[in-house]
C-alpha cells in the first residue's frame, strides 16, 4: 500500500510526448513568426545589403576588398576616422561628468525646485539635433552675439560640433546615470557614517562604485550617439569631415552607394563596439537592481544644497538659452540687423515658401509610427514574453530587437536604399512612400521601446495566461483586459517616444524622403543650406511644439484619466 | 480509507511520467493513482519535482513519456484550455485591475451564462470563502490570506473536476497559514472536489491531506496516509524529512538484538531477520522517548545525562548522552511542565527507555 511506482525509463526507448497545439497556440505561433519574418525583412536585410554592397563595384561586380583599399588609400577619408572619433571624445568627456553632477544634485542633495530643473534638463530631447547647431550659430556665429568670446576662434568647426553635441546629448547621459543613482542602497550609507566615514571617502567608496555600470553605459551612449549624428555637422561642421557627412557625401553628393557602404561599415564599428560594451553594462545595472535596496534620502546640508542649485540652474539656464535663442530667431525679422517681432519666419518662410508640407508630413509620419510601432512592439513584446513554443525563435527574435541600437540611422536608412530600391524586390513599392519612412523610423527606435515593454510585461504575475488557460479563457481576451490596461502607462510612454523621435529623427529617413514625403526636420536642412537660418528656426521651433503638446497630453492623460481608470491602483486599504 | 494502488475508477491516473529539462531529469518515470474527492498532497524539498508534476497534469508543460488519465479520459497530450481543472497559484495570480467580482466571474463569463445566473453563482462563492462583501474591491485592497480565497473561488466558479493548488500558502504569514489550510480542507471536503497540491511544508502536508506523496529527486519515495508517512517512513529520506528524528547506527547482533555503542537494544521490528553484524540505521521520534518512571517498565533502558535543554514556547528539547553510547547523542521532546518538575538541566541524571515498537530500522 506504501509502494510507489518507479519505473526505470531510459530516453533512447521512450517516444517523446506530442501535445496536441490548441488553435490559440498556433495563432500565437504564427504571429510570432510574423515578427520574426518583419525584422528579418526590415532589420537584418537592409543590413545585409550593405555587406553586399561592399564588395561590389558601381556595377555590382564583385571586388572583394577593393573599396576599402580605396577608401583606407584617401587621406581624406581616413581623416574622417579620427576626427570621428576625437569629436566623440571630446563629448563624452564632457557630458558624463556633467550630467553626473546634475543627477548627483538631484539625488544627493535637499536642494528646492528638484522636478523643474530635472524637467528643463530634459528639454533637449523635444528639439531635433539641427537646434542647438542652429542656435549656436546665432550665438557664437559670424554674426554671433558673444562671437568675441571665442577670441578669433571659430564656431564652425569641432567647437560647434562638440557644444551643440554635448547639448544634444545631455539628457540621455542624465537618464542613464539618474537611473543608476537612484537604485543606491541607503543602507550603505548609514552603514558608512555609522562606521564615521568621511563625505568624500563616502563619495570614492559608495556613490562612484555603484554607479560605474551607469557611468559607463551613459559613456556609451553618448559616444555612439555623436559617431551616428550627422545633422549638426552638416550645419555647423563648416568643411570638418566627419564619417556620417562621409557617407551622406557620398550618397547624394556623389552617388558612389558602394563608397557608402564601405563608410557606413567602418562607422559601424565604434558603435557596435560601444554597444556591446552598453548592453554589458546595462545588464549588471539590472542585478543591481534586483538586490533589495532601501532608497537613500539625502538630509540637509545648507552649502552643499545651495552649491548644487546654483549648479544647475546654470546648467539649465545654457540649456534654455540654446533653446531660447532658436525660437527667438523665429519670431524676429533679420539677426542681427533688425530684431522687431515678426511672424514672416512662419507666415513667408514656411507657408509661402511652401515648406510648410514638411511639417505636417513629420506630423503624419510621428502619428503612425507612434501608433504603428506602439502595436507592433508592444504585441510583439508580449508574443515574446507570455506565450509558449517555438523556443529558438524566441531567442532570434530577441536577438533581433536588441541590434537595432547598435545601429546608426544613416547606416539603415542606406541600407533601406540597398534593399527596397532594388528593382527585383516586389517591396518596393514602398520606396518613396510615407510607409518605409515610419517603418524605418519604428525599427531604427525598436530597441528601446521593446525593453520599456518586456520590462512592464514581466512585472506581470506570470501565471495570468496559465489561471486564463484553466478557466478556457482564449489568451487573446485576456491580453484585452488584463495586460493592456494593466501596461497602460507603458504602453503610452512607448507612444509618446515613438512620437518625439520621430518628430526628431533626421538620420534615416535623409535618404529615404521623396519629394511629397519630405519631413521637418529634413526641410530644416535644406533651408540651413539655403541661408534661411530664420525660417529653420521657426520650422525647429514648430518640431519643438509639437513634441512638447505630446509630451503634455501624455503628462495629462496619465495623471487624470489613469488615476480615474485604474482605482485599483490605489494605496492598500485592508 | 482510500487505496493506494490504482483502483479502476481511480479519478486521476498518473503512469510513469518523465520529465527532463536539458540534462536535467526532473521526474524519473512517476506513477500515482487520485481517487474521486481525495485530496492528495505532493511533499518534497524544491527540485523534488512536485511542483513539475503538478504543471504536467495541468498541461502547463508537457511530459517527456508517460500518460495521464483523468476521470477515464486520456489527457496526455491535450492542452490546457481542453483540460478540466481550476488552479491556484502561491502567487495569487489575481488579476490586479478587475474587481474581485470580475476576477471570481473570469471564467463564467467566457462560458455565455446569463448575466443573472453569473450574478448568483458569485455571490454563492464570495460567501463560500467567506468573503461575502468583497466584490467591488480589487485585489490589491485585500490581504494575502483574502486575496488567496478569492483565488480559490475563481478556480471553483466553473466547478472544475479537479483542482489544483500550486504552494498556496507559502506567501502567507504564518498566522493566516495555519487558519487558511484549515479553510481550504474544510471547503474540499464540503464540496467533495478531487484536489492534488504542492507543498515543501510537512506539517501543511501532514494536517491537510487524506494522503501525502513524498517526492525527492524526480522520484516518490512514498505514497500513504500522513499518519503512515509519520510513523511508518518508507526510507530514511522520508523519515528524515518528514519531522525530527534520532538516528542511531546499529549493528545487528542476533536474536533480534542490536546493538548502539556497548548498548543493547530489543525487539525493534524487523531486527531478527537480519543477519548477524549487519549495519543499519534505527529510528526513533524524539517524542516516542520515555523518561524515568515510563521508562521503568521497558525492556530498553539505559541511564542518560543531559546535556543541553532548549526551549522552544510550546515544549524542549532535551538533549542527552546514553551510558553506553555517548559519541550519538539523542533529541528527546519534553514539555516544560515535565522540565520543571525533574528540575533538569545540564548534568542531570535520569533513565530513558527506548519503545522497541516505535523503532523504525532502515538500511
Amino acid at each position: 500500500m506504501t509502494t510507489a511506482t518507479v519505473e526505470a525509463l531510459s530516453p533512447a526507448t521512450a517516444t517523446r510526448i506530442k501535445p496536441i497545439a490548441h488553435w490559440h497556440d498556433r495563432l500565437s505561433q504564427l504571429l510570432l513568426l510574423g515578427m520574426c519574418l518583419a525584422l528579418v525583412v526590415f532589420l537584418l536585410a537592409p543590413l545585409a545589403m550593405i555587406l553586399v554592397k561592399s564588395v561590389q563595384d558601381r556595377d555590382g561586380a564583385f571586388v572583394g576588398l577593393q573599396q576599402f583599399r580605396d577608401y583606407f588609400d584617401t587621406p581624406a577619408l581616413r581623416q574622417s576616422i579620427v576626427h570621428t572619433l576625437s569629436i566623440a571624445g571630446a563629448v563624452t568627456a564632457i557630458t558624463v561628468p556633467l550630467a553626473f553632477s546634475f543627477a548627483y544634485a538631484l539625488t544627493r542633495s535637499c536642494m528646492p525646485f528638484k522636478s523643474t530643473l530635472r524637467l528643463v534638463a530634459l528639454t533637449p530631447i523635444l528639439a531635433p539635433s539641427l537646434l542647438p547647431a542652429i542656435s549656436f550659430i546665432q550665438w557664437f556665429g559670424t554674426q554671433g552675439v558673444l562671437k568675441w568670446t571665442l577670441g578669433g576662434a571659430s564656431v564652425y568647426g569641432p567647437t560647434g560640433i562638440i557644444i551643440s553635441s554635448v547639448y544634444a546629448a545631455f539628457p540621455h547621459a542624465l537618464m542613464i546615470v539618474l537611473t543608476a543613482l537612484l537604485l543606491a542602497d541607503g543602507r550603505l550609507y548609514e552603514a558608512a557614517e555609522s562606521l564615521g566615514t568621511p563625505t568624500l571617502r563616502r563619495f570614492f567608496t559608495i556613490t562612484l562604485p555603484g554607479a560605474k555600470y551607469g557611468l559607463i553605459s551613459a559613456a556609451m551612449v553618448v559616444f555612439s550617439y555623436t559617431v551616428s549624428e550627422f545633422g549638426i555637422p552638416k550645419v555647423i561642421g563648416g568643411n570638418f569631415n566627419v564619417l556620417a557627412l562621409d557617407i551622406f557625401k557620398q550618397v547624394i553628393g556623389q552617388q558612389n552607394f558602394n563608397k557608402g557602404a564601405v563608410v557606413s561599415l567602418v562607422l559601424l564599428v565604434p558603435v557596435l563596439v560601444a554597444f556591446v560594451i552598453d548592453s554589458t553594462m546595462q545588464g549588471r545595472l539590472q542585478a543591481q537592481f534586483s538586490s533589495r535596496a532601501v532608497p537613500f534620502a539625502p538630509k540637509p546640508k545648507p552649502a552643499f544644497d545651495v552649491a548644487m542649485l546654483g549648479f544647475c540652474v546654470t546648467v539649465c539656464t545654457l540649456l534654455l538659452a540654446v533653446l531660447g535663442m532658436a525660437i527667438y530667431t523665429s519670431f524676429i525679422k533679420l539677426w542681427p540687423y533688425d530684431k522687431s517681432f515678426s511672424m514672416r519666419h512662419y507666415t513667408f518662410g514656411l507657408v509661402d515658401g511652401g515648406v510648410i508640407s514638411a511639417f505636417f508630413n513629420s506630423l503624419e509620419m510621428a502619428f503612425f509610427t507612434a501608433l504603428v510601432g506602439t502595436v507592433l512592439i508592444f504585441g510583439g513584446a508580449y508574443l515574446l514574453e507570455k506565450t509558449r513554443g517555438m523556443s529558438a525563435l524566441r531567442a532570434l527574435i530577441r536577438l533581433l530587437a536588441a541590434i537595432p541600437m547598435g545601429v546608426p540611422g544613416m547606416v539603415l536608412g542606406l541600407g533601406y536604399i540597398f534593399f527596397f530600391n532594388h528593382p527585383d524586390n516586389p517591396l518596393n513599392v514602398l520606396y518613396h512612400g510615407m510607409a518605409i519612412l515610419v517603418i524605418s523610423t519604428i525599427i531604427h527606435y525598436y530597441t528601446s521601446s521593446h525593453l520599456t515593454a518586456v520590462t512592464a510585461l514581466k512585472a506581470l504575475d506570470n501565471e495570468f495566461e496559465a489561471v486564463s488557460a484553466s478557466l478556457k479563457v482564449p489568451f487573446y481576451k485576456t491580453f484585452f483586459r488584463v495586460t493592456i490596461p494593466v501596461c497602460l502607462p507603458a504602453i503610452l510612454d512607448i507612444g509618446r517616444y515613438l512620437f518625439v523621435n520621430a518628430m526628431t529623427t533626421i538620420s534615416a529617413v535623409v535618404f529615404l524622403y521623396s519629394p511629397d514625403t519630405k519631413l521637418a526636420s529634413l526641410a530644416i536642412l535644406n533651408l540651413d543650406d539655403a541661408g534661411e537660418i530664420g525660417a529653420a528656426a521657426a520650422m525647429a521651433t514648430l518640431i519643438v511644439a509639437a513634441s512638447t503638446t505630446v509630451c503634455v497630453i501624455y503628462a495629462v492623460v496619465t495623471r487624470f484619466l489613469l488615476v480615474r481608470t485604474q482605482a485599483w491602483r490605489r494605496p492598500v486599504t485592508v | 480509507m482510500p487505496q493506494a494502488a490504482a483502483s479502476k475508477d481511480s479519478y486521476l491516473k498518473l503512469e510513469s511520467i518523465r520529465k527532463t529539462f536539458g540534462k536535467f531529469v526532473a521526474l524519473k518515470g512517476v506513477g500515482l493513482a487520485v481517487e474521486r474527492g481525495e485530496l492528495v498532497i505532493f511533499l518534497g524539498p524544491s527540485g523534488c519535482g512536485k511542483t513539475t508534476l503538478l504543471r504536467i497534469v495541468a498541461g502547463l508543460e508537457t511530459q517527456d513519456s508517460g500518460s495521464i488519465v483523468q476521470g477515464g479520459r486520456d489527457i496526455s497530450r491535450l492542452p490546457a484550455m481542453q483540460r478540466d481543472y481550476g488552479i491556484v497559484f502561491q502567487s495569487y495570480a489575481l488579476f490586479p485591475n478587475l474587481s474581485i467580482f470580475d476576477n471570481v466571474a473570469y471564467g463564467l463569463v467566457n462560458r455565455r451564462k446569463g448575466r443573472d445566473e453569473i450574478q448568483r453563482r458569485v455571490s454563492e462563492l464570495l460567501k463560500l470563502i467567506g468573503l461575502p462583501d468583497a466584490g467591488r474591491k480589487y485585489p490589491g485592497q485585500l490581504s494575502g490570506g483574502q486575496q488567496q480565497r478569492i483565488a480559490l473561488a475563481r478556480a471553483l466558479a466553473t466547478a472544475p473536476g479537479l483542482l489544483l493548488l500550486d504552494e498556496p500558502l507559502s506567501a502567507l504569514d504564518a498566522i493566516e497559514r495555519v487558519r487558511l489550510r484549515g479553510e481550504i480542507r474544510a471547503l474540499q471536503q464540503r464540496l467533495g472536489v478531487t484536489t492534488v497540491m504542492v507543498t515543501h511544508d510537512q506539517e501543511e502536508a501532514l494536517s491537510m491531506a487524506d494522503r501525502v506523496v513524498v517526492m525527492n529527486h524526480g522520484v516518490i519515495e512514498q505514497i500513504g496516509t500522513p499518519e503512515q508517512i509519520y510513523r511508518e517512513p518508507a526510507s530514511a529520506f522520508v523519515a528524515d524529512f518528514v519531522g525530527k528524528v534520532n538516528v542511531l547506527a546499529a549493528v545487528a547482533e542476533g536474536g533480534g538484538r542490536l546493538r548502539v555503542g556497548r548498548l543493547l537494544l530489543e525487539g525493534a521490528p524487523g531486527a531478527g531477520a537480519l543477519s548477524t553484524g549487519a549495519r543499519v540505521s534505527l529510528y526513533l521520534r524524539p517524542e516516542d522517548v520515555m523518561i524515568n518512571g515510563a521508562a521503568a517498565a521497558m525492556p530498553n533502558t539505559a541511564s542518560a545525562k543531559v546535556t543541553k535543554v532548549e526551549f522552544l514556547g510550546a515544549f524542549c528539547h532535551v538533549t542527552v548522552e546514553l551510558a553506553g553510547a555517548e559519541e550519538q547523542p539523542l533529541l528527546i521532546n519534553m514539555s516544560r511542565h515535565a522540565i520543571d518538575d525533574m528540575k533538569l538541566c545540564p548534568g542531570a541524571a535520569l533513565s530513558v527507555g527506548l519503545p522497541p515498537e516505535c523503532m523504525r530500522l532502515l538500511v
